[in-house]
């Protein structure tokens, strides 16, 4: 079957098979690879992207599901000019990622998080990533990079493509 | 200033948060081109005998190019034990042959042209296993009634040592006993395993795979193959997390090389959770009775531990788990006498391997659970028995009576330190008042004190190399035997190397895991990296600024003692002579400026701390949460203490995980019951405090940075003063003991056992 | 992991999805939210030849006031629910039930339909809702019929739903600032409840104590006996027969009831009757 979707800014529409998950078509059929696949079982948050401004899990959504939407993957957040978003900066500076593996779709959800609640006490951020998995970081920086980002106003918690939405 | 001891972000950052890492399964490389897709078929049985294997329906399903089975790879010598001390008959077929022995054997193998045709095609292949009594729990192995390898004639695997003396306790005015479980656990890196394997037209093959260690990976896959190992290439790409369950390669790994041979076609495989959480080593698994004697006025006169160590189904490194058990049972402590034994036994389960930690934190636990048991036993508090008994701070060597030689030791002043920082008067206090009014929420405080090893040798030596060019254009390229999979190489290697040349850390690349570029490495395990690996770049870097200088001298004609380093403009300058000197990268324009060098460590290093952890624990129900966890963790010398810090904190996390939440179970017929992450508790953010961290730093003497290793620390040290804090926050109800992890059907349990007035454990 | 192959259909309105589950019958699986439904498929414990995509249908999401009732559409995604003025002002008890379902990202797209229709007996707002009473609007090929909640969950994934039946509305009771209270017990903050616990106006519904979510009957009678709070939550799992597992044996779960009981309806005849 036909899917068009936005992603990252780009349409795209691509033959495809009713069964395929949208976390493999943005990693096998166009090759955005950053979003990364952790369990059979929706529990990692490891595939989440932002569909139509808000957080999901890609290995648990139809490619054909999404169809017609606007699709944000971790290789959409930084500007034409190569500036971090305020979530990849704040990610970086608080070294909020290891060995990055969980990285793609917690920056995804934590910027999810700050749509929902642009000031969140640490609990409400641990509260709000509770279904991103991370092995290697014990969360203690994660939690401490959504906060400083936070500070960093709106545009922490929105994604490029809403921005133009919103202008 | 140097630029060591600085927080220094990472390099690898910006990549790995715009584009992202590039995982084995990212791979983009034109040698994989058309690839086939590996699926494994896998055994639902613990234990049986394999009847048949039927794939004719596979063979005919849209995209399958073949299917094989054991028959197909007779050309294959099986998996030998590996290790000296187990039996010969205890060898891996690569597929499964007359005898399944856990769930996840594999029975056969998928090649696809596509991702999705390998599952839709591996339910097709119909397995025909008549099964056998289980062997499950490390007692049924040693009951010996029902044997996985009929061959070997028992279930042991290893032994190690013989029990204690029956005097061993005589004199001691209070003797205490508990066998307690150090549960298995599923270490769970994000990254699941991954391969890919193509061949050249050279005869060689390249294997990528996702590993803590490319060189050991090559040697034991050119081993298992009977290849040359100069006919095999190994890169490990960007990595996801290893925690011990990525060293050394896995049987899947070579496969991929043999499977891309036969098909003439490059092959990929990536394992789904599922698989993963069946298929990839395990962590832990021990059965531990400890015994703890001495006086009532708290001295501790002698200490026993027996390990029954579950071995799994084929022999890994996890049989060798109960040796550094043994090691380091004398933990902190100045015990007069100590003593441990222990065995490996065969189950009908995955493989035990190594987990952050291995081994050592198993010891931890034991002991710092016995003398908490202790202390209940004679009516003391914990902080003081464990003061009484620490080793008294040293700084020359300290062996132990289990044999292990500490290299420095601060015990006291770090456990000073962790109960200064979490008030513990005052927690005392508030628990003494929520016991008086008999709350439900109940205040629970746990202390650990921990020395541990890094940088042992366990068989692979203990030196590592490093290489170091400075280029014309004045960057400069490291590469290093060690393999970071989230530690921070990257940086902080360059940063050693900027921290002797003066070259930034951004112009410095650190590149690793390529067998080609780097043949001798020692990999990233055992909390290693750092003191081996680290001393190496930072030697050559060293030995890299004397060979300049030895140019410089000849190309400005000066004496190279007139010759100082001119660190900021990373270069050399003539002492007095402003304006006069060369850079490095001037004479790299000259002729290759390079140095490759080894640094063998003359030892291992001991880092130790103290950890308190907090919990509230509602008696109603049962259930734990962790308020605070407090940590001293001297690692020596540290580098960069972001990176350092991050690494406690995910130490942290997987102690907390073990002590509270995570266990792999099977049912009594040896299927597993946390096969997906819907089941298995990996521990989320939502249990989680953030971690109150103290820092202090005893230099080691073992090597030139001071460093001991950080990777481990935080894991070993949290999961007992977190287990501790539970049975803590409900001992005055009558409890002694829970075993880990302390559910809150475990806890409500153990509380209803104790208020119907018997002892619990 | 994925699913088995399928055939994908997206029909434009509630009467035309209604004709494809009666067209093809057996073998056809309505999808909404699709995080119960995706998760089965990808394991393979359900493998239906043609999905049947309800999600794009318009008008399915809403919360409004209609006389005594609360209605809300089946197409209305738990966040949707959590954030809702009218649902918090009306009937607090669901969206603060909708906010402990799974994670934010589950919540984007689990539909209050998706939830009820599925019938898995530790899911929160089928319990939240069988507390509150009320009725299940369905539409099929004979039009819409209304069935009582007390009388749509059967059994593990078992309702009175008929096969070529949609669920389209919810429609209960307003409750405004009455007491409630939902206590769900979990290990971690994000899983399935091990049992969670429903009371609103002397009504009280258990996640997870037997087949399907189940109203403590006995409690129930208890309190409009006038037993004291300790009393009537005694009996809380008297006629449940809750199932074994990793996290609970029977025993304890009974145990969980009686005690989530006693917790819940003191919290919700407390002044005020705050969330948890
Ligand atoms: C990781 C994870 C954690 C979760 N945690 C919780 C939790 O803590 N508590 C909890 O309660 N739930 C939890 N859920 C389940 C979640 O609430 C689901 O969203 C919900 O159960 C199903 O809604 P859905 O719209 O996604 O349904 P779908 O998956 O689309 O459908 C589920 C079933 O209902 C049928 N169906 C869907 N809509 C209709 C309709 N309108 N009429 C008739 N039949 C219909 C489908 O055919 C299917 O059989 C969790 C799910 C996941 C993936
Ligand atoms: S891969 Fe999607 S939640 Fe784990
Ligand atoms: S950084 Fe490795 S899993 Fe999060």
């Amino acid at each position: 079957m036909k899917v068009s979707m936005t992603v990252n800014g780009q349409q795209h529409t691509d033959d495809v098979e009713p069964r395929l998950l949208l976390a493999h078509y943005l990693r096998d059929v166009l090759g955005l690879k950053a979003t990364n696949i952790g369990c059979d079982t929706t529990s990692c948050g490891a595939c989440t992207v932002i569909v139509d401004g808000l957080s999901v899990k890609s290995c648990t959504v139809l490619a054909a599901q999404a169809d017609g939407s606007q699709v944000t993957t971790l290789e959409g957040l930084a500007g034409p000019d190569g500036e971090l978003h305020p979530m990849q900066k704040a990610f970086r500076e608080e070294h909020g990622l290891q060995c990055g593996f969980c990285t793609p779709g917690m920056v995804m959800a934590a910027i999810g998080v700050l749509a929902d609640n642009p000031d969140p006490s640490d609990r409400e951020v641990r509260e709000g990533l509770e279904g991103n998995l991370c092995r290697c970081t014990g969360y203690h920086n994660i939690v401490r990079a959504v906060r400083s980002a936070a500070q960093a106003g709106p545009a922490a918690g929105q994604v490029p493509q809403d921005q133009e939405v919103a202008r | 200033m140097s630029i060591l001891g600085t927080r220094v972000v990472r390099t690898e950052d910006p990549l790995f948060l715009t584009r992202g890492a590039t995982y084995t399964d990212d791979l983009v490389d034109d040698r994989l081109t058309g690839a086939l897709h590996v699926t494994f078929v896998r055994s639902q049985v613990a234990h049986g005998r394999l009847l048949s294997v039927d794939t004719s329906a596979a063979r005919e399903a849209p995209g399958v190019v073949a299917v094989y089975t054991a028959e197909d790879c007779a050309d294959l010598a099986p998996i030998p034990a590996g290790l000296p001390m187990v039996p010969p008959a205890m060898q891996r077929p690569w597929l499964a042959q007359g005898k399944v022995r856990f769930v996840g054997d594999i029975v056969a193998v998928v090649l696809t042209e596509e991702r999705y045709q390998g599952e839709d095609a591996a339910e097709l292949v119909s397995v025909d296993i008549d099964p056998l009594p289980a062997v499950v729990t490390t007692a049924d192995a040693a009951a010996g009634e029902v044997l996985l390898f009929e061959d070997a004639g028992t279930n042991v695997m290893a032994t190690f040592g013989e029990p204690a003396p029956a005097d061993f306790f005589s004199g001691c005015e209070v003797v205490v006993e508990q066998r307690m479980v150090n549960q298995r656990v599923a270490p769970v890196p994000l990254e699941t395993r991954a391969a890919a394997a193509a061949w050249g037209d050279d005869g060689r093959v390249t294997i990528w795979c996702t590993n803590q260690g490319a060189q050991q990976a090559k040697g034991e896959i050119a081993g298992w193959l009977g290849m040359d190992p100069a006919r095999v290439h190994l890169i490990t790409p960007d990595v996801g997390g290893g925690f011990g369950a990525k060293i050394g390669a896995d049987p899947e790994y070579a496969f991929t090389a043999w499977l891309a041979q036969r098909a003439g076609r490059p092959v990929r495989w990536t394992e789904n959770r599922s698989e993963n959480l069946v298929g990839m080593l395990h962590g832990r698994g021990q059965d531990q009775t400890v015994r703890i004697g001495g006086r009532r006025d708290g001295t501790i006169e002698a200490y026993s531990i027996a390990v029954d160590q579950d071995g799994g189904a084929y022999p890994r490194v996890g049989i060798i788990l109960p040796t550094l058990t043994m090691l380091m049972a004398a933990a902190t402590y100045a015990f007069p006498k100590v003593h441990a034994h222990g065995r490996a036994l065969a189950t009908n389960t995955t493989s035990i391997g190594a987990y952050r930690g291995a081994g050592r934190p198993e010891a931890t636990a034991a002991v710092e659970r016995a003398i908490d048991l202790f202390a209940a036993e004679i009516g003391m508090d914990p902080a003081e028995v464990r003061r009484k008994n620490l080793v008294p701070s040293f700084s020359e060597p300290h062996t132990t009576p289990s044999g292990a030689t500490y290299d420095s030791g601060e015990y006291t002043a770090a456990l000073e330190k962790a109960l200064e920082a979490a008030g513990y008067d005052e927690l005392r206090a508030e628990q003494a008042r929520r016991r008086e009014r008999g709350e439900a929420r109940q205040l629970g405080i746990g202390l650990s004190t921990y020395v541990e090893i890094t940088g042992a040798d366990t068989g692979l030596g203990s030196a590592e190399s490093a290489e170091l060019e400075v280029h014309a254009d004045g960057t400069a390229t490291v590469l290093t035997g060690t393999s970071p999979h989230g530690q921070g190489h990257a940086t902080a290697w360059a940063m050693l190397a900027s921290d002797q040349t003066g070259i930034p850390v951004e112009k410095i690349t650190v590149l690793h895991g390529d067998t080609d570029r780097i043949p001798r490495g020692g990999g990233t395990m055992g909390s290693r990296s750092l003191q081996q690996g680290g001393a190496a770049v930072h030697q050559a870097a060293v030995e890299l600024v004397a060979l300049a200088k030895q140019r410089a001298a000849e190309r400005l004609e000066v004496d190279a003692a007139d010759l100082e380093l001119d660190l900021a403009g990373a270069g050399l300058a003539v002492r007095g002579t402003p304006g006069a000197g060369v850079t490095l990268a001037e004479l790299a324009a000259d002729e290759p400026l390079l140095v490759q060098t080894r640094f063998e460590a003359a030892a291992p290093t001991f880092p130790f701390g103290a950890h308190v952890a907090v919990v509230e624990v509602d008696v109603e129900s049962g259930k734990a949460e962790l308020q605070r966890l407090v940590a001293v963790d001297d690692a020596g010398t540290i580098v960069n203490p972001l990176l350092a810090e991050g690494q406690r904190h995910g130490g942290y996390a997987q102690g907390v995980a073990q002590a509270l939440l995570e266990e792999v179970l099977y049912d009594a017929d040896g299927n597993p019951q946390t096969s997906t992450l819907a089941d298995y508790p990996f521990v989320s953010a939502t249990e989680l405090p953030s971690f109150e961290l103290v820092d202090m730093a005893t230099p080691t003497p073992i090597n030139p940075l001071g460093a001991k290793g950080i990777g481990e620390a935080g894991t070993i040290g949290s999961t007992p003063a977190v287990h501790n804090a539970v049975i803590d926050a409900v001992a005055h109800l009558g409890v002694r003991h829970i075993d880990m992890p302390t559910t809150p059907m475990k806890v409500w349990r153990a509380i209803q056992q104790a208020q119907q007035g018997g002892s619990n454990a | 992991m994925i699913p088995g192959a399928f055939e994908y259909v997206r029909p434009g309105t509630v009467e035309e999805a209604v004709a494809a589950l009666v067209e093809h019958g057996d073998d056809a699986k309505l999808i909404a939210g699709g995080h119960s439904l995706l998760p089965l498929m990808k394991l393979r414990l359900a493998m239906p030849a043609v999905l049947v995509d309800i999600s794009r249908i318009p008008d399915l999401s809403y919360v409004r006031v209609e006389g005594d009732e609360v209605a809300i559409g089946a197409g209305t995604r738990h966040f949707e629910l959590e954030k809702d003025d009218v649902a918090r002002a009306e009937v607090p008890i669901l969206p603060y039930a909708a906010s402990q379902v799974g994670d934010p990202q589950v919540r984007h797209r689990g539909t209050l339909g998706g939830t009820v229709a599925h019938s898995d007996p530790a899911s929160d707002l089928p319990t939240a809702l069988l507390a509150l009473g009320g009725s299940v609007v369905v539409q099929g090929p004979g039009g819409r019929r209304s069935i009582p909640m007390t009388e749509f969950w059967l059994g593990f994934y078992e309702t009175a739903l008929a096969e070529d039946e949609v669920v389209v509305e919810v429609r209960v009771p307003r409750t405004g600032s009455a007491g409630w209270a939902y206590e769900k017990f979990t290990r971690r903050a994000n899983d399935w409840p091990i049992v969670a616990v429903a009371a609103v106006e002397g009504r009280v519904a258990l996640a997870n104590m037997a087949g399907a979510v189940v109203r403590a009957t006995a409690t129930e009678e208890a309190l409009a006996r006038g037993a004291s709070i300790a009393e009537a939550a005694g009996l809380a799992d008297e006629g449940t027969s809750p199932s074994s597992d990793m996290h609970a044996d029977p025993e304890y779960r009974r145990h969980l009831a009686r005690l989530l009981t006693r917790r819940a309806l003191e919290k919700a005849s407390g002044a005020g009757a705050a969330a948890a």
